[in-house]
């Protein structure tokens, strides 16, 4: 058992770009330990897929079967199951995907393994870093057990290089799949409503999270949107409980800006969060809880009671303005 | 339908979090506990379910020490019907797989149609032990689930993809869901609600054994290195909101 094996995601011929950022991580996990870093794709008929990433991997599969058209965790993780059989890696490396989260816990079962899902960073050891507590603390991971480690990789966490598209040599690989024993029927994929508002466009936005407490008190940061000339966006909580529409939400499961300027208030900055936002030119935080992780990532902070400090803001703002 | 719901108590959002001695885990002395918020919309859509069909049971299990009763007895007064609460005072030394097999082992004699838990934990939130726990049961499952239909003899659930996209899948029962947040409202405990609480099962079992040691291991907890050099503000609302606006007009350029 030796050798990463990255599994990289794609949907109808198309790549998921937070495939190569996992493909980088495993690389730099093949370095460290001396052994090569393969790939493997899955699907119906995805060999002829160009690679367009500045590193490349020593070898990379097709894995393919009619049965792997749409994507169910049955016939993924039966696939997989297979591969990992046949090129016994040491190491499995996922992008933390929602596809990956649906199947490859079932996946590690299969090995008696335990994904270490939303890794960040590696060390040597290897050693794999992640979050805790909605990012109030980083954890130390280690594998302790015979048999492969699989890990899965936070989006933003490694930077892949983009690069021409080059036609690389992949083996198929057809694993053998009964149809009949997939039992989930998937359905055509939709969006909910045409989306009105774009705020991956927006230079400058005003985000608000479960700090602000109350629907009522929404009001006290639509002014200070406005006063800026602010898009107004907001963390998951805030849209769940429908203060906002959904469509103003900002993170893994919302939209991803790079404003000119984020201002969040009231947003404590769980990573689902962070990765909608990390790549803001300024960031501002207004928080309570001066531990707050939105604190790592902003460029200027401020502790205290947002209902403070807003209003007078929103105030200050409007003078300077004249 | 019977509809098992598999809860987790952890640490209050806005507690003060210490690291403990050890550096393995935080201080768990002085801190409070609630429901893991994603497995609240698990119970609440479990909940819907049942009243959508008149009939059927929710049962909420929770693995964990003496203190997790109390979670329970909440779900018990947001209306489960009963409670198993799986006695296991250091669940720490398991794994993900180790607390899915603690889980099933509870479960697995209850034959539920329907088990519900949250897309992932609050405090460690790996997200992935109501996957495993469905592997081991041999059921299907589907996860980040946003609606829950019953179709024929089977479900119709609405699931959540990235960027603002979604799928429907159709699949047999028994299966395991894993709920995304914000698909309900959640509802608050009645006073009444409260009082029968008081006279429904909570039933306490002991962990079975562990047959596997930790395949991973979490060697140390800290603070994160910061990304950012970031320039603390400070001063009354007013000095900070006229630093602030310094910073828009000379430094960020959007005034």
């Amino acid at each position: 058992m030796s050798g990463v094996l990255v599994v990289m995601e794609q949907r109808g011929g198309a790549w998921n770009r937070m495939s190569f950022e996992a493909f980088e991580a495993g690389l730099a996990l093949a370095n460290k330990l001396g052994t090569d870093c393969i790939a493997a794709v899955v699907g119906e008929s995805v060999q002829s897929m160009a690679w367009d990433s500045k590193s490349q991997p020593n070898a990379m599969y097709a894995v393919e079967n009619g049965a792997l058209k749409e994507y169910t965790s049955d016939a993924f993780v039966e696939a997989l199951a297979q591969v990992i059989k046949k090129l016994q890696p040491a190491y499995v490396v996922f992008p933390h995907t929602y596809q990956v989260r649906d199947f490859a816990p079932a996946l590690a079962t299969r090995f008696k393994q335990v994904l270490i899902s939303d890794v960040v960073a590696v060390h040597e050891g290897p050693v794999f870093v992640r979050q805790l507590l909605q990012g109030k603390l980083n954890a130390d991971y280690k594998h302790s057990s015979q048999g492969p480690c699989f890990i899965s990789v936070q989006a933003g966490s490694f930077r892949a290089e983009q690069a021409p598209a080059s036609a690389l040599t992949m083996e198929v690989f057809t694993p053998e799949l009964d149809a009949t024993k997939v039992r989930n029927r998937p359905g055509e994929r939709f969006r909910e409503s045409a989306q009105t508002v774009d705020l991956s466009s927006a230079p400058v936005i005003v985000s608000v999270g479960r700090g602000i407490g109350e629907q009522e008190n929404i009001g006290v940061v639509e002014e200070l949107a406005t006063a800026l000339g602010a898009e107004i966006a907001a963390s998951r909580p805030i849209c769940d409980n429908g203060w906002l529409p959904m469509e103003r939400q900002v993170g893994s499961s919302g939209q991803t800006v790079s404003p000119k300027l984020y201002l969040a208030v009231g947003i404590s900055g769980a990573i689902q969060h962070l990765v909608g936002m990390k790549g803001s030119k300024t960031v501002i935080a207004i928080n309570k809880d001066e531990n707050a992780p939105i604190f790592e990532v902003a460029d200027y902070g401020v502790v205290g009671d947002l209902f403070e400090i807003v209003p007078a803001l929103t105030k200050a703002i409007q003078n300077a303005k004249g | 339908m019977k509809i098992v719901v598999a809860i987790k108590q952890v640490p209050e959002r806005d507690a003060q979090i210490r690291i403990a001695a050890d550096g393995k885990w935080i201080d768990e002395s002085d801190l409070s506990y609630t429901i893991n918020e994603p497995d609240a919309y698990a119970l609440e859509e479990a909940l819907r379910l049942k009243e959508k069909n008149g009939a059927g049971e929710v049962i909420v299990v929770c693995a964990g020490p003496e203190r997790v009763q109390s979670t329970l007895r909440e779900a018990l007064a947001k209306g489960a019907d009963r409670a198993i609460h799986i006695e296991a005072d250091d669940l720490a030394a398991l794994d993900t797989l180790g607390v899915a097999q603690v889980l099933a082992d509870a479960i697995r004699g209850e034959s539920p149609d329907l088990i519900l838990t949250g897309l992932q934990s609050d405090d460690l939130g790996l997200g992935q032990t109501g996957v495993v726990l469905a592997e081991l049961l041999g059921i299907p499952h589907a996860t980040i689930i946003m609606q829950v239909e019953v179709a024929g003899a089977g479900l119709k659930v609405k699931r959540e993809l990235e960027d603002g996209w979604f799928q429907h899948v159709e699949m047999p029962l028994p299966a395991l869901l894993t709920i995304q947040s914000g698909g309900n409202k959640l509802r608050y405990a009645t006073l009444m609600g409260i009082k029968k609480a008081k006279t429904k099962e909570l039933k306490t079992v002991p962990a079975a054994a562990s047959s596997s040691t930790p395949t991973i291991t979490l060697e140390r907890v800290y603070l994160p290195e910061k990304q950012k050099k970031t320039e603390m503000l400070t001063g009354s609302p007013d000095e900070v909101a006229a630093k602030i606006v310094d910073k828009l007009k000379f430094e960020v350029r959007v005034i």
